[in-house]
């Protein structure tokens, strides 16, 4: 690990391992997103949980496989800004038609 | 496993004025602007989910299982794309021409499971037996209600989901299809960077922003998927969104 991780701090990018693990992680993600969905008891939790679970993946895509961790700030300012406007007009919108209420 | 990787950060002496890849930088402002595209199509869905006067609605059509087989396709593809990209910068040309064929066949697949999803929809049939008819979703009880009421043993309804049927049948096939055809034009991409790999000289070890251009595209039809399979796929089917 400690050889992978001086790799990283070499090259600016994980190793195919790390990849790997990473797609493990991901599909481990979906099947506890699908297990839950399944489970009735959770009840009005399952969506903060979903949400949750749903927005990890999302993050360890980009971090990861897209290299915002690792490549110029610049390159996560233009694409977590265009998300977060994104996120704006979705809520916005969702408050001028009433779906809150 | 130390130097497995030795892939040049682009971003860095490129001879610009911010000293970023011009071409990467793009790419992002790009990434940025269609997030704010499918979040309006994703907002525009919310905003009329429950709100179609007639059905079939989600719980009707989903089917929960296939579209997990379809999203553990994606996000394999993506791993194997980000392998290719890693074989690349190790001068392993083979590997990444094999990791990307695998990435186009697994996109191709989702797409397959995307027709298929999309004509079962269109032609989805409800056969309801009038005497026993057991649970029954708001659409079938409507056509419980409309089919058995004249004494008839069996009512059902070859209506089917199209984009024209009801607001739900609008925004869904609206955002999907968009999706679709990114993921679509993203094979198109992988296959031509394919085909110019065995052209000489043209994708190198060096010369390898072309693939990471491209991987980032994908990675993003990915990570737009992951949202769409939550948002829409299962929150639609849950009784309490």
């Amino acid at each position: 690990m400690s050889q992978e991780l001086s790799a990283e701090e070499h090259t600016g990018h994980p190793t195919a391992g790390q990849y790997f693990r990473i797609a493990v992680i991901l599909c481990a993600i979906t099947a506890v997103e699908i297990g839950i969905f399944y489970l009735e008891v959770i009840g009005h939790w399952m969506i903060p949980i979903l949400f949750i679970l749903s927005a990890s993946k999302f993050a360890l895509v980009a971090m990861y496989y897209m290299h915002l961790k690792f490549d110029h700030n610049l390159f996560s300012y233009m694409f977590v800004g265009g998300f977060i406007l994104a996120a704006c007009v979705i809520s916005f919108l969702l408050l001028l038609f009433g779906v809150y209420s | 496993m130390a130097q497995e990787h030795a892939a040049p950060i682009h971003g860095k002496d490129e001879g610009t004025t911010t000293g970023l890849s011009h071409r990467k930088m793009l790419m992002w402002a790009f990434l940025g602007s269609d997030c704010m595209f499918f979040g309006s199509l994703i907002a525009t869905y919310l905003v009329y989910q429950g709100k179609s006067l007639e059905g079939p609605l989600p719980i009707d059509v989903f089917d929960i299982p296939v579209t997990s087989i379809s999203t553990f396709v994606l996000l394999m593809s993506s791993m194997s794309m980000v392998l290719a990209y890693s074989a690349l910068t190790k001068n392993n040309i083979k590997g990444f021409r094999i990791w990307m064929i695998s990435t186009a066949i697994m996109g191709s697949t989702f797409i397959g499971f995307q027709v298929y999803e999309f004509s079962s929809f269109a032609n989805h049939h409800v056969e309801i037996d009038c005497v026993s008819p057991g649970e029954l979703t708001k659409y079938e009880q409507h056509i419980f209600d409309d089919g058995c009421s004249s004494g008839e043993a069996y009512a059902e309804s070859h209506e089917g989901l199209k984009p024209q049927t009801n607001l739900f049948g609008t925004s869904f096939y609206t955002l999907t299809g968009f999706h679709g055809a990114h993921v679509t034009l993203g094979i198109v991409w992988l296959l031509s960077l394919l085909l110019l790999s065995f052209k000489k000289g043209v994708i190198t070890p060096e010369k390898n922003l072309d693939v990471d251009l491209a991987a980032l595209y994908w990675h993003f039809v990915d990570v737009v998927w992951i949202v769409i399979f939550t948002v829409v796929y299962l929150f639609g089917v849950f009784p309490g969104f």
